[in-house]
């Protein structure tokens, strides 16, 4: 067969391509990470740098290993964009190790174990950022509170070597972020309407004027990175619709049936990593449902188990829970939620004909 | 008119602008024709002429082979050279018997079938048959003989002909052009066709993206009330057949059925045309206008070319190559099918041929499914690509089959739109070949042990018979003997007897 | 005590004897997949796989292992059939190269011997005493047995031919991607 008639058609294609979709995403949380590490100085800036160089680095290592051409897979910036999610799922000061380990959980671990781009089952930075937690629980949830470059207070260049590359942000200077806070004090006895006087209000909510992990903050850039995506046609509405309209409504019932135990949706939609999770964690290509009908269960489950997991469990923040747990289930529902095909009914009989029983 | 949204879709780069304003030029006769005996679906033509014999222009070559086939005609005057095996218009590089005519140059009419003045007056079933007399197939590039399709009519309750100008495949400005110039034409087509439907309503879908086709088509339609010329939204697959009757009616085709049993025919507006010309002046399909284009070809046109004329000599008449093509196309560059080399007849299908540089192609190896889902979202029919690939890929076509790889239209869509250039369409043209192949396998199987069974059978018969025969001849034998046997002892007794 | 040894042994002793009755009632004398691969196959007994014929074929199949791709009149999707039925997977890569075959007679060299016709056990071959065979390519379906027994080698084994209406696209060689 000559080289004219070796593949069948079509012979045009969309100008679209994995590297340019991956750079669209990074694009998109451009803004956003630019603002974070403007407000937590330099510390931010170099953990930033490891943790985007160390997932890099593990990529390349295990696409040598397996024997596979390095080159265009390390091109295509998905795992940068690994990278780039791990650093915002974790506190600004962490120390240098933190981000290096992540690496190590998110490349080979959850991603080429699996086979490689594509393959994995788990979203690799949400298992890295559970794999941390779960592990370090002392350096993941030493939140500081915004110093922004340059300010009086901030640290300086060689100060922020040290945080870094030293034992990262000592206990002196810890604050909590918003949901740690309400859910400390609930568990001592505090109501969640007392609580939340305390916590910094909606607007340094959606602002980003809070303690938090880089992603948590400035929900606004956060948000309107999503809407780039969505305009640009990356993602769909379905997964982040439904992932913050889940919490919403489930955080603003309960809150009314019970204001002292349960914190107000709002305030549920704008802590944590909701926008970060429902605009590009959760909306993850590869761990999430193909069909628009499977996106629309697997945001309504995220939200649920977020909901849940805030609400009841020892965990003030449970998005990277509920969205491992609902990659589990992507298979499932990819193979229960398939589009009815051209002429057939749901379950794969042709349609009647009018007047036909 | 209210129209109905159609599932899925794409907006590919349509790239008509090279040739959607060059007028339809009638190509120069060639030096020689080839003729395929198969330009239809079923079965080939059978050839009446010889070769050495002369032959006129519109003389029949082959009369149609069966019940599915259609007739081939002389496109000009001249001499039958040979019936032989030539390449055909194929990705396989295959041949096929062909008809090689060499004009003479004289375009010497043959007598033709009288024009039928007025064919409202005239049965359906005499107008059915000049249409098949006169070898007319699908236009549009399915090539589908016409005149079965005009019969549904006596079958069932036909409501709508449905003139199929959507057009939809990039490049292709050959529909457009014949709309705009001929317009008279394919609408007096349209309505003897719909005559012979006995439906009461013709509907024109044409894409949004031809304004001058469709106020040319308005202008033509508007002296006849049962002809409307409807825009529909410019969506790629428009032009297939289930997806345009669903968005003019909101019918969907339940699965193997037909369009028709739900009162609607599709036709294309070349073929439109094609039944103007045979009905009214006799004249039988020989030749067709062909877009001919690409970022290849100097000078892209839409050609009026005599069936049987070598690609080549098209290129050369727009003027040659400008660079080595990466791709030759036969029809649109989303469902065409790429042609081994220039040296192969249009045939009655071919609406397109493209030279496509590598640019315009955008061919990149393979990379690994990131599961996007972008196939699933713009699907027209509803599958998902994503997971049929994957079985055929582990050569899990029963499983393919299962989630509907047969139902797939192979439009191309999920190819065009995949970022990591997946070949998804070769992947279910593939499997749709080998599950074909497999069932057509196995139905030989069958009859071959139908025949072993039967073979069997009779042998043992026979068998048995030579038995029996055997047994009885022994019989006859032993009683014979014991005949011969009595009597000799009947004898001996009375010879003992004194 | 004794309670629990009796009620053990009547539960025991009653169901061993219906496994007994049952084993006895429900005898099926020939294995019942043997006769089900029987009927997958040809029947034409030519014997190319190397046994006698298809029921000893089967045999071998249903209780020797024999490997599943050794029907050469069958071709691919007999052994596909096959190897689906035992639960095997099938190297099918012989059969993608050789393809189904089919009897041709060279008409120069027939006698018109009959003997072709004798061993063609699907009617493939027609002809009369002295006067030269041919056979039917659609009814042949390549037992190679006609080949094996003609006098003159008048008889070859030919490719069945793809032609447009059964040429389909390959499976595209794209090893590189993995999805």
């Amino acid at each position: 067969m000559s080289a004219l008639t070796d593949k069948s058609g079509p012979f045009t294609h969309a100008p679209n391509s994995v590297p340019r979709i991956m750079n669209t995403v990074l694009l998109a949380l451009a803004p956003a990470t630019l603002f974070e590490l403007y407000l937590f100085g330099w510390p931010a800036v170099f953990l930033f740098v490891i943790s985007v160089a160390s997932c890099k680095l593990a990529e390349a290592g295990c696409l040598w290993l397996a024997g596979k051409p390095v080159a265009p897979t390390l091109r295509d910036s998905s795992a940068a964009l690994t990278g780039w999610l791990l650093a915002m799922s974790l506190p600004p000061w962490a120390p240098w190790w933190v981000p290096v380990v992540g690496a190590v959980f998110a490349i080979p671990l959850a991603k080429h174990v699996f086979g490689g781009l594509g393959q994995n089952v788990f979203n690799p930075a949400m298992v890295a950022r559970v794999a941390l937690l779960v592990s370090f629980p002392v350096q993941m949830t030493l939140f500081v509170a915004p110093q922004p470059l340059f300010s009086a207070g901030a640290p300086g260049f060689l100060e922020a070597l040290s945080i870094t590359f030293g034992a990262g942000a000592v206990d002196s200077m810890s604050a909590a972020s918003a949901l740690g806070y309400v859910k400390t004090e609930l568990s001592r006895g505090i109501p969640v309407a007392e609580s939340l006087r305390h916590v910094p209000d909606l607007m340094d909510l959606a602002f980003g004027s809070k303690p938090g992990s880089m992603g948590e903050t400035s929900v606004v850039l956060i948000l309107l990175g999503g809407l780039f995506l969505l305009v640009r046609r990356i993602i769909s509405w379905h997964i982040p619709v439904a992932v913050i309209g889940t919490l919403f409504v489930l955080g603003t019932l309960f809150n009314t049936l019970d204001p002292a135990r349960y914190t107000p949706g709002m305030f549920h939609v704008l802590s944590g990593a909701t926008m970060l999770g429902a605009f590009f964690i959760a909306t993850d290509y590869v761990t999430s449902p193909v069909s628009k009908k499977g996106q629309l269960v697997f945001g309504v489950g995220v939200g649920l188990l977020t909901w849940a997991i805030r609400s009841y469990a020892g965990y003030p923040e449970g998005m990277a829970f509920a969205v491992l747990l609902m990659n589990s289930l992507t298979p499932i529902i990819d193979q229960q939620f398939r589009p009815r095909a051209f002429g057939r009914t749901r379950k794969g009989e042709p349609l009647p004909l009018k007047g036909e029983k | 008119m209210k129209l109905f949204p159609v599932r899925g879709g794409i907006h590919p780069e349509y790239r008509k602008d090279a040739t959607s304003e060059a007028a339809i030029t009638p190509l120069p006769l060639p030096t020689a024709l080839y003729l395929p005996l198969q330009q239809h679906i079923g079965a080939p033509a059978e050839p009446v002429v010889e070769a050495g014999q002369r032959v006129l222009k519109g003389q029949l070559l082959a009369h149609a082979g069966g019940s599915v086939s259609a007739p081939t005609h002389a496109p000009t005057s001249g001499v039958v050279e040979a019936i032989t095996e030539v390449a055909a218009p194929h990705p396989s590089g295959l041949t096929q018997k062909t008809i090689v005519l060499l004009p003479d140059g004289r375009e010497e009419w043959a007598e033709l079938p009288a024009p039928i003045a007025d064919p409202f007056a005239t049965a359906p079933e005499i107008l059915r048959r000049r249409v098949a007399e006169s070898g007319i197939v699908g236009l549009g590039g399915a090539t589908f003989p016409s005149a079965i399709k005009l019969s549904l009519g006596t079958q069932k309750k036909i409501d709508t002909l449905l003139l199929n100008g959507a057009e939809c495949e990039p490049y292709l400005t050959c529909d457009d052009r014949v709309m705009r110039e001929h317009a008279a034409e394919v609408v007096d087509g349209a309505r003897i066709m719909a005559h012979i439907l006995g439906a009461p309503k013709v509907v024109v879908g044409i894409e949004a993206n031809k304004p001058a086709a469709i106020a040319a088509m308005t202008d033509a339609a508007k002296q006849f009330g049962n002809v409307e010329v409807v825009p529909v939204p410019v969506q790629y697959p428009m032009g297939s057949e289930r997806h345009l009757t669903q968005a003019i009616t909101g019918l969907e085709t339940p699965a193997r059925k037909l369009t028709a049993d739900l009162g609607v025919v599709v036709h294309n507006v070349g073929t439109a045309r094609a039944v103007h010309h045979a009905v009214r002046f006799g004249r039988p399909l020989l030749s067709r206008v062909v877009t001919v284009s690409g970022g290849a070809v100097a000078k892209p046109a839409n050609l009026e070319v005599p069936l049987g004329t070598l690609v080549s000599d098209l290129v050369a008449f727009c003027g040659g190559l400008t660079q080595p093509p990466r791709r030759i196309v036969n029809g649109g560059p989303m469902m065409g099918q790429p042609l081994p080399g220039l040296e192969v007849p249009v045939v009655k299908g071919t609406c397109g041929i493209l030279a496509l540089t590598a640019g315009e192609c955008d061919e990149q190896p393979p990379g690994p499914c990131i599961r996007c889902g972008t196939c699933v979202t713009i699907c027209p029919c509803g599958l998902v690509p994503v997971e049929m690939a994957a079985y055929i890929r582990h050569d899990k076509l029963d499983a393919a089959a299962k989630v509907g790889v047969m139902d797939c239209v192979s439009c191309g869509s999920c190819s065009y739109v995949c970022p990591s250039h997946i070949p998804l369409v070769h992947y279910f043209n593939y499997a749709k070949g080998a599950i074909t192949a497999a069932d057509r396998d196995r139905r030989k199987q069958d009859s071959t042990k139908a025949l072993i069974e039967a073979h069997n059978d009779r042998v043992e018969k026979a068998l048995a018979a030579k038995k029996a025969a055997a047994a009885a001849a022994a019989a006859k034998r032993a009683a014979e003997a014991a005949a011969a046997q009595a009597s000799s002892e009947t004898s001996a007794d009375k010879q003992g007897n004194p | 005590m004794l309670l629990d040894v009796g009620s053990l042994t009547v539960i025991g002793v009653t169901l061993g004897g219906l496994l007994g009755v049952a084993a006895k009632l429900l005898h099926v004398e020939e294995d019942p997949i043997e006769h089900e691969l029987l009927g997958m196959l040809p029947g034409s007994q030519c014997g190319q796989c190397g046994y006698v014929g298809c029921g000893q074929y089967a045999h071998a199949l249903a209780h020797e292992h024999a490997p599943v791709t050794l029907c050469a009149p069958g071709g691919k999707t007999t052994a596909e059939t096959l190897a689906k039925r035992l639960g095997v997977k099938a190297d099918l890569s012989e059969h993608e190269d050789k393809g189904p075959e089919y009897a041709v007679i060279d008409e120069d060299l027939c006698i018109g011997c009959l003997r072709c016709i004798g061993e063609c056990t699907s009617d493939a071959i027609v002809g009369s005493v002295k006067h030269v065979h041919t056979v039917i390519a659609d009814q042949c379906h390549g037992c190679a047995k006609c080949f094996k027994i003609c006098p003159t080698e008048a008889i070859h084994m030919c490719k069945v031919p793809v032609t447009l209406g059964t040429w389909h696209w390959d499976k595209p060689h794209t090893d590189a991607a993995t999805h």
